[in-house]
């Protein structure tokens, strides 16, 4: 879709409920990838019971939302991850949800095939078991092609691999293209982000400048590629990238996490973008009411790009990349491609990075090797 | 969207919202969504929102522009269907 500056302007305002909800199921994950946007590992004894999680459903369908992307941690860790998804699929409500594939055995992928209304994209972020291991941990790219292997055995259809684009893997993308069309699968890419454990490798693993112009060409040429609107940043490079090209944080976007906090985007899981709790009087009026939600409603200002020709094409980027940066939100995007971000990084006197509030990341690290 | 929608749309068929596709009204207009084709398309004036979800009252899309829509409109309208139906957010009947 093209940019049509009026229904941008609409969806800068707010929808009566959002076009895409992310729902974390659990912090339980039995990876510990580097770059986790919710600092997964250890379960959080307060995680939404059965029950809360069926009536969450249920209202999820009352409010007309068509899908629901679940994740986690590993959502295909809760013992209920079957009741929920088909209790959802029931209400009409389809699901798209990512996973290391750990948990998609031979078993697994014929019930998941048999689901309709069910999307699933697997997590890989190299093309190589050697790049993808790096970030995700020894084994876990096997683990995640015997997923995909299983899927394709039991004809599931076209699912997603997803990936998240570094500084070491944005090299393979026509790799990632061609595993994609070998499985018949869609391909996915999507930003790497210095939220959660992510704050710790996005320094030294975001792509450089020249890389990011090399991705843009790379999706310009390829509308077909699936973003979830990650790289509107680069948009600033010429012709907009494929999506809504917004930052749809409380607007078009939101996330639920394992205990009920609604936060304003799947990638700001600390306090001052959590708007509200399902448990308190239910997601809607936490949608409609917060005060939040409603400030990222208005009509922002430019700040620092006011003089910049491209706000129009980027808007000023990624709120979240600016926050676990130490960035204002009205700076210019950390990776802004005229290099303004990079800029007010190196101007930054003291830089104090906020850190994500929840940390369910498991106590002792488990070294890489030892996993 | 297909360049050739109208080409393949016919005004003189009855056609109604595909069992696939949820309606939601939002202030704009409304949002359908392909639960098959997980596409996402935006209807962007109140006047489609009615003309669409009326349509299945009426014998041929025709019929329903001449009932729905301004006259002066109808080739606007009959071209917002077509390309609805393009993206198999509208079925025959």
């Amino acid at each position: 879709m093209g940019a049509d500056l009026s229904l941008r302007n609409r969806f800068e305002q707010g929808l009566h409920a959002p076009i895409c909800l992310t729902w974390e199921l659990t912090y339980a994950c039995n990876l510990a990838c580097t770059h986790c946007l919710s600092s997964s590992g250890r379960r959080d004894e307060n995680e939404l019971s059965t029950a809360e999680a069926v009536a969450l459903i249920d209202e999820i369908a009352a409010m007309q939302i068509f899908y629901i992307n679940v994740g986690g941690g590993e959502p295909m860790i809760r013992s209920d991850f079957f009741t929920l998804v088909e209790h959802a699929v029931a209400r009409g409500v389809g699901v798209k949800f990512s996973t290391n594939g750990t948990r998609i055995d031979a078993r697994a992928a014929r019930r998941l095939a048999g689901t309709d209304y069910l999307d699933i994209q697997i997590s890989i972020d190299g093309a190589d078991a050697a790049t993808s291991d790096r970030l995700r941990g020894a084994g876990s790219y096997d683990r995640a092609r015997r997923a995909m292997d299983n899927l394709a055995h039991a004809d599931f259809g076209p699912f997603k691999i997803s990936v998240v684009v570094t500084r070491d893997n944005v090299d393979q993308l026509d790799e990632f293209e061609s595993l994609a069309a070998l499985y018949g699968a869609q391909l996915r890419l999507t930003r790497l982000r210095p939220s959660g454990r992510g704050a710790d490798v996005w320094e030294a693993l975001h792509p450089t400048r020249e890389q990011n112009v090399q991705l843009y060409n790379w999706l310009v040429a390829r509308p077909e590629v699936l973003t979830g609107d990650s790289f509107f940043h680069l948009s600033a490079l010429g012709e907009p990238l494929e999506g809504l090209n917004l930052c749809g944080a409380g607007r078009v976007v939101c996330l639920i996490d394992p205990v009920g906090d609604v936060y304003a985007c799947p990638f700001v899981i600390h306090d001052e973008f959590r708007a509200g709790n399902v448990r308190d009087a239910g997601f809607a009026s936490v949608w409609r009411e917060s005060e939040l939600f409603r400030s990222l409603r208005e009509p922002g200002s430019p700040g620092a790009c006011t003089s910049c020709g491209s706000y129009d094409a980027c808007r000023g980027g990624c709120m979240a990349a600016k926050f676990f940066t130490g960035l204002e939100l009205s700076d210019p995007d950390p990776e802004c491609v005229f290099g303004h971000g990079e800029r007010a990084l190196a101007a930054q006197r003291v830089t104090i990075r906020p850190v994500p509030t929840p940390d369910h990341s498991r106590r002792t690290r488990v070294s890489l090797d030892a996993r | 969207m297909s360049v050739s929608a109208t080409d393949t749309f016919d005004v003189s068929l009855a056609w109604r919202v595909s069992a696939h596709v949820s309606l939601r009204d939002e202030a704009f207009g409304a949002l359908a969504y392909h639960h098959v084709t997980r596409r996402l398309v935006f209807l962007k004036s109140p006047l489609l929102v009615t003309l669409v979800r009326g349509l299945h009252g009426f014998a041929s899309a025709h019929d329903a522009l001449n009932a729905l829509v301004p006259a002066s409109q109808y080739q606007r309208y009959a071209s917002a269907l077509a390309s609805l139906a393009s993206s198999e957010i509208l079925s025959g009947c």
